[in-house]
């Protein structure tokens, strides 16, 4: 795995990314029956079938057909009415693999009209991780202008020019959002952090959201990999996973992320990449496959490292067997399951397992806990009004339950967990459950110190 | 397209909101679940939210003659709801508010969008259920499921959707709105409206509310599952079971064919080589009846040369399911498309069935897998084939055309629970003749004379006759 060579997206060629035609078998395994209405988030606001997975694939069959034009603004904007949280394709019976459909339209569109230039100007920002990190922590510096801060929360809100400009799409005054850090996570630690005794060296693939909006979950994850004998390696050069763009259709950029993220991971030496991110693992076990499936050297990269990807839940209990924490954590917790880690990487039981062993957790479960909280990513940006509604209804099944912390296992929930829950909750912590695990361990510490 | 005048009349109507008119919007209510069907776009989707509004949209729809399609959640396998001559779609999944839950007298007042599912989870606390399941419980409404009298798998205890409407409001094509039945247990007067409305798959009239009956839950539950080498011996413990005066919630059957790609698809260690697999369960308020029964229905078993499995937790009565529940996804899996018809023949005939619809797979040379209600003589041979296949396809017609023939011919019927639509109207006249014909066009037309109300279902249309 030692050849290094320069990432050339160009040579990729032959993948429902590149060609349309190719989600044709997945297309055809529809049905039709409906099931993926039962279960449609989208659905569940709309009651439309605009919004139900069957109609988009009959859209998708009228455009392939020419029916229907590609770039018809009404289709691109029904194809971009999905959070792809994949519920769907796990309530199909024949088993449609809607991802490639999506993703497939999504690229075809973006290859005949280009991307949008908010977009653009986004994604070239990405594509240059050493500019899209300068500008985080500009941003970051300069939040404090068009936004106000709550430091019990660690949250911010628009303040007032901004929150009459943004209220139309959910950047009103009472919106709370995680606060951009001028110190990211990656600066904050060594690129290699060695316990005492190494029994494993993990890479952590730390994702932009843990990086720049999450950095103590991102520590607290490095931590407790230490804790149990990992030596950790956090890569400064690694960037953005790619699922943000990829699900906008910018294959190019997708494909140079990915590439470097290889060959970033790859130079660590590290057997195993463990993720605190449903998206960012998905990525690297699914989607890292799929794009560079028609390059002969990256594919088999790919291929090798989707089969050492391990969410840091499944890392512990499977390939570690975390030591079992001994410090109390007074909390009744309720568990949010994350789309892309339960729907993507089949995780559910294994966070629980680790909520279960701190002493002093209560786990409490939600009514449909696997239930989206209606962030996919940029879609609480996109269809503020679709994602609220759907937000506040998980935020009403969250208080059913008198938990006082919410746990998940992805930023992006926490961060609509967060804002949905300050507008219609009872005041519960938002946290990713790998922090209450580090929090015993190091409660432990304090009383046997 | 319609003029915008018109249009805006429906926005005036319903709210602009509940109006759907862009290309894309029409592509998405062209089609319904049914396979092998021609796909149409209707000229506008109306979402009405009230009664009030349906009738509006109907006196609209009357003076510019549009036709109008009710529709639930589209989840039908007749080509129930494809807007076949264009006109108006009038979807009724935003009108779906349950809005009363009478636990004294035991019933439910719902309006048409509701779904069968969401009341369901609304009077499980109250430990009661409305028992029709048809396939798409998740998805389907009351309303569409009324219109098509869907049934399910507890037919044979619990019966079909016409045994819990107790009541109705219906808008009729005139516009006028009538209501009929209610609460009362007994209930003879005037004429049977209900059991009029309850499966005429929206051609007589538009379902605005139901009132049905709800019952108590049973508490206790027992599957079995037996294994047979041959049809027969299937087919004799189908009979016994009944002998024996048990009747099952639930009393399925699969042939060799599903089993064979059952096991394929899911690997949960069925024998290939079976000729038949039965899967019963008995249920009850007290737990020494369903065990009485289950220990009956194990002794038919035994008795007819099958290697049996009888759960005793619900994780392995989970376990016993899953070969029932992957049968249409496992068959569907095969190709890429899957006629799943439900020609139902006398209980006593369900051998002869199974048989026929292998020697008719056999024969035309294609691919049916058969499982089904057997205790309701109710089975879905499911054709699998591949739609860009023309020589095929027409292989396939004349196999489905077999089917039928061979249901009738053994004292059945074209349809168990899926409805005739557009699907199996050609074949109408073979079960019921002429005089059955004309007096469907007579009731068609004393309640619809301008065939505005789901037209080319069910009823051919005058001009196609003539």
């Amino acid at each position: 795995m030692s050849t290094t060579t320069s990432p050339s997206p160009e040579a990729c060629t032959n993948t429902y990314h590149d060609d349309l035609r190719l989600v044709r078998g997945e297309i055809d395994k529809c049905m039709k029956c409906g099931n993926c209405m039962a279960v449609c988030p989208v659905y569940s606001v709309d009651k439309d079938e605009m919004a139900v997975t069957r109609s988009k694939i009959a859209v998708a069959e009228a455009v392939l057909k020419g029916d229907l034009a590609l770039d018809d603004p009404e289709v691109s904007a029904m194809v971009f009415n999905c959070l792809v949280c994949k519920s769907c394709m796990t309530n199909c019976p024949t088993k449609v693999g809607y991802d490639k459909i999506a993703l497939g339209f999504r690229a075809a569109l973006v290859r005949k009209n280009g991307l949008p230039w908010l977009k653009k100007l986004i994604f070239t920002g990405l594509k240059n991780p050493k500019f899209f990190d300068v500008a985080m922590k500009a941003g970051a510096s300069m939040q404090g202008i068009a936004f106000k801060g709550d430091r019990k929360l660690k949250a911010i809100s628009p303040r007032s020019p901004f929150a009459m400009v943004g209220g139309s799409f959910g950047f009103d005054a009472d919106r709370k959002m995680p606060e951009l850090t001028v110190k990211p996570l990656r600066d904050r630690v060594e690129e290699v952090v060695r316990p005492a005794e190494v029994k494993v060296k993990a890479a952590f693939f730390t994702g932009d959201s843990l990086n720049y909006f999450y950095p103590d979950a991102g520590m607290d994850l490095i931590e407790v990999l230490a804790e149990n004998g990992v030596e950790v390696h956090i890569p400064k050069a690694q960037n953005c996973c790619g699922i943000p763009v990829l699900v906008h259709g910018d294959i190019d950029t997708a494909r140079r992320l990915a590439m470097n993220n290889i060959d970033t991971f790859e130079a660590t030496g590290c057997d195993y990449l463990v993720t605190g991110c449903g998206s960012c693992g998905g990525a690297w076990q699914h989607d890292y496959v799929d794009l560079l499936a028609g390059d002969p050297v990256y594919k088999v990269k790919a291929e090798y490292w989707a089969k050492r990807t391990y969410d840091i839940s499944t890392f512990l209990t499977k390939v570690v067997a975390f030591r079992q924490p001994k410090g109390q954590v007074e909390a009744v917790v309720t568990y949010h399951d994350s789309c892309h880690l339960k729907k993507g990487m089949k995780v559910f039981a294994e966070p629980r397992a680790i909520l279960k062993s701190i002493p002093g957790v209560t786990l409490k479960e939600m009514a449909a806990p696997d239930t989206c909280c209606g962030s996919g990513g940029s879609y609480v940006v996109s269809h503020y009004d679709t994602s609220a509604a759907i937000g506040k209804s998980k935020a009403l099944d969250i208080n059913q339950t008198g938990a006082d912390t919410v746990s998940t296992g992805c930023p992006a929930c926490m961060m609509q967990l967060l804002d949905n829950l300050s507008r219609h909750g009872q005041q519960q912590k938002v946290t990713h459950y790998i922090s209450l695990l580090a929090e015993s361990y190091r409660q432990e510490k304090a009383t046997t110190a | 397209m319609l003029d915008r005048a018109l249009v805006q009349q429906l926005q005036e109507l319903v709210g602009k909101e509940n109006v759907l008119t862009s290309k894309v919007e029409l592509v998405a209510y062209s089609y319904d679940a049914t396979a092998d069907m021609p796909r149409q776009m209707p000229d506008v989707v109306v979402m009405p939210t009230s009664t009030g509004m349906v009738q509006q949209v109907v006196k609209l729809a009357k003076a510019h003659d549009l036709a109008i399609y009710p529709r639930g959640a589209g989840s039908n396998l007749s080509g129930g709801t494809v807007p076949f001559k264009k006109g108006i779609v009038l979807s009724f999944q935003r009108m779906n508010q349950i809005l009363e839950i009478d636990t004294a007298n035991l019933t439910a007042k719902v309006q048409p969008g509701v779904v069968i599912a969401a009341l369901n989870s609304a009077i499980a606390g109250h430990g009661l259920i409305y028992p029709p399941d048809p396939g798409t419980v998740a998805t389907a409404t009351m309303g569409g499921s009324a219109a098509e009298n869907s049934g399910g798998l507890r037919g044979l205890k619990y019966g079909v959707t016409k045994n819990y409407v107790m009541g109705m409001e219906v808008v009729l094509a005139s516009g006028e709105k009538v209501r009929f039945g209610g609460k009362t247990v007994k209930n003879v007067t005037a004429y049977d409206f209900t059991n009029l409305f309850v499966g005429s798959e929206g051609t007589l009239g538009i379902i605005t509310e139901l009132t049905c009956k709800l019952i108590p839950a049973p508490k206790y539950r027992r599957a079995m599952m037996g294994i047979f080498s041959t049809l027969e011996d299937a087919g004799n413990a189908v009979a016994g079971i009944i002998a024996a005066h048990v009747i099952p919630a639930t009393l399925e059957i699969m042939d060799n064919m599903t089993i064979r790609t059952v096991e394929a698809f899911a690997n949960i260690g069925l024998p290939v080589d079976a000729k038949a697999l039965l899967l019963c369960e008995v249920d009850g308020m007290s737990q020494d009846l369903v065990n009485t029964e289950a220990e009956a229905v194990i002794e038919v078993l035994k008795q007819n040369n099958c290697e049996y499995k009888a759960a005793s937790t619900d994780a392995e009565r989970d376990q016993l399911w899953l070969a029932r529940r992957n049968a249409l996804p496992a068959l569907a899996s095969l190709d890429n498309t899957c006629i799943v018809e439900d020609a139902t023949v006398p209980r006593s005939r369900i051998t002869e069935m199974l048989l026929a619809c292998e020697q008719i797979a056999e024969k035309y040379g294609v691919t049916i897998g058969t499982f089904g209600h057997a205790g309701d003589g109710n089975l879905h041979p499911t054709i699998l084939f591949d739609k860009y296949d023309e020589e095929l396809t027409a292989r396939v017609h004349l196999a489905v055309d077999e089917i039928f023939a061979t249901a009738l011919a053994l004292g059945g019927t074209l349809s168990g629970e899926h409805g005739i639509g557009m699907a199996k109207m050609k074949y109408l006249g073979s079960e019921l003749g002429q005089s059955g014909l004309d007096l469907m066009r007579t009731i068609k037309e004393a309640l619809d004379p301008d065939y505005l109300l789901n037209p080319g279902k069910m009823v051919p249309l005058p001009e196609v006759v003539a």
